[in-house]
């Protein structure tokens, strides 16, 4: 059974109003830098730029980064995960630093976004911000923003489906088959 | 797609097939970019151990293995033969099922015997990988060699390559030439005809005794080190005569290809293979060759142990 939950619509509407709100919280776009999670936080993080420089007029350098090599869960995940390229072709040193991801869950991945950045110099600050909280958190990581909040049990998954990368924005919850 | 190598180890680039030849260029370019970094580490090899059992002299192959593995973050082991057991008698398999006992999850070994990776590797429970055996195979270096041609080319299928010197010795011409068919690539070997194996048609390359030729319809020329060591057994007249006929210099280069590129495997014999105005040239990818190799050990090491 899948419920949609989002459509292409409130997709957009929640990317603009995280804009506004990484704005209203950092007084302006001065020294913000964006992040994206391979693969689909990137498509985010280059629409959330996107918005920025229309509702600001400044160009935010947008960057990549490939968490594969810093997983906990890679033993599991090796066969699924083909090591990507970081990009991120600036200094985010004393940067104020917008990491950007579809789905915040476990926030395993957010762990090792962090370190990753971390890897790569010391940012004045690291903001998170997801287009969908789902819940069941095993680390102690929240988000700064959220576009949409959706309850879920274990058995369901949350599928955000992007026009880049899927041709269709919306995002829906299945329910994954038992066992 | 494919996401994951095929065999534990790697001994050749004989058994790799040409998506796995694609995702090893693949995630080797993806860890490029973690040695251009202030901080040239990430942990995913933590809590790994990695031993390179040197059985025969290197510095490029094993600096190599090692940086790769440290900044994956591993444990990295180094055994070279003069400091130990071997010396006493120990065989290579005794050597292998004490290594064995302490756990390691990959050896990188060097051999000067044909086969002793495949050996071991039969005994070993983890990854084995070939850093060099006698005259078989070296596919790392064939692999790093490959992803130099890629970066510059951007392409593989097609391309001219020549592989000019001491063939019949090289474990270096036999890993590329395997690897190069797989990829499309059209070979030609070329040196004295003494260093020319007989039979060499059947790996699927052609031969030319006339390096002029060789050289000029290569987009890629790979000059192979004169091997001073093998002189003795009079296989050509004298260094000086080798390095008239079929050495590289500027004077022969003049009928190559404008975006020729040229490659050694280390150590170059400069002024022997290759003259030193060449090897420091414009067209010389040498050092980017050594740079490369760092990422592709990366890529390998973490294909071969990261999912253990």
């Amino acid at each position: 059974m899948n419920t949609r939950v989002m459509n292409a619509d409130e997709v957009n509407r929640a990317i603009t109003r995280i804009a506004h709100e990484v704005l209203e919280k950092n007084r302006g776009a001065h020294d913000i830098v964006i992040v994206g999670i391979r693969t689909r936080g990137v498509f985010i993080a280059e629409r959330l730029a996107i918005k920025i420089k229309e509702i600001e007029g400044e160009a935010i350098p947008v960057g990549i980064i490939d968490i594969t090599l810093y997983r906990d869960d890679i033993k599991s995940d090796i066969s699924k995960h083909i090591v990507k390229k970081t990009e991120i072709p600036f200094s985010i040193t004393d940067k104020k630093v917008i990491l950007v991801d579809d789905v915040l869950y476990t926030g395993r991945s957010i762990r090792a976004a962090i370190d990753g950045l971390i890897d790569l110099g010391r940012p004045a600050n690291i903001q998170l911000a997801v287009l969908i909280d789902r819940g069941h958190r095993e680390l102690p990581i929240r988000a700064d923003f959220v576009g949409k909040n959706i309850p879920t049990s274990h058995n369901e998954s949350v599928k955000v489906m992007l026009k880049e990368e899927d041709g269709v924005d919306k995002v829906v919850v299945e329910e994954l088959d038992d066992k | 797609m494919i996401n994951k190598l095929k065999s534990k180890d790697l001994i050749g680039t004989k058994d790799l097939s040409p998506e796995e030849i694609l995702l090893i260029l693949d995630t080797a370019e993806s860890m490029k970019e973690i040695s251009s970094r202030d901080i040239k580490k990430v942990p995913a090899l933590r809590g790994k151990t990695i031993i390179n059992l040197f059985y025969e002299s290197s510095t490029r192959t094993r600096t190599s293995f090692e940086i790769a593995g440290k900044r994956l973050s591993a444990d990295v082991v180094n055994i070279s033969v003069s400091t130990s057991s071997v010396v006493k008698g120990e065989t290579l398999k005794d050597t292998a099922k004490n290594l064995e006992a302490m756990n390691p999850d990959a050896v990188v070994i060097r051999h000067s015997s044909s086969g002793a990776p495949d050996f071991i590797s039969k005994i070993l429970k983890c990854p084995v990988i070939n850093a060099g055996d006698g005259a078989h195979e070296h596919p790392t270096q064939a692999l790093l060699d490959l992803f130099t041609i890629r970066e510059k080319k951007k392409e593989l299928k097609g391309l001219k390559v020549s592989i000019i010197g001491d063939i019949a010795h090289s474990r270096v011409a036999r890993s590329n030439i395997y690897a190069m068919n797989k990829m499309g690539m059209d070979v030609t070997v070329s040196g004295p005809s003494t260093l020319i194996p007989v039979d060499i048609e059947k790996m699927g390359v052609k031969i030319s005794t006339d390096v002029k030729k060789a050289i000029e319809g290569a987009d890629v020329i790979i000059m192979l080190r004169i091997q001073l060591e093998r002189q003795e057994k009079g296989l050509f007249p004298s260094i000086r005569e080798y390095s008239r006929l079929f050495g590289l210099n500027t004077e022969k280069l003049k009928n190559a290809k404008e975006d020729v590129i040229i490659m050694h495997p280390g150590p170059m014999n400069r002024g022997v293979e290759i003259s030193a105005d060449v090897a420091d040239g414009q067209y010389s990818l040498i050092l980017d060759q050594v740079t490369n190799g760092v990422a592709v050990r990366m890529a390998i090491l973490h294909l071969l142990t990261g999912g253990a």
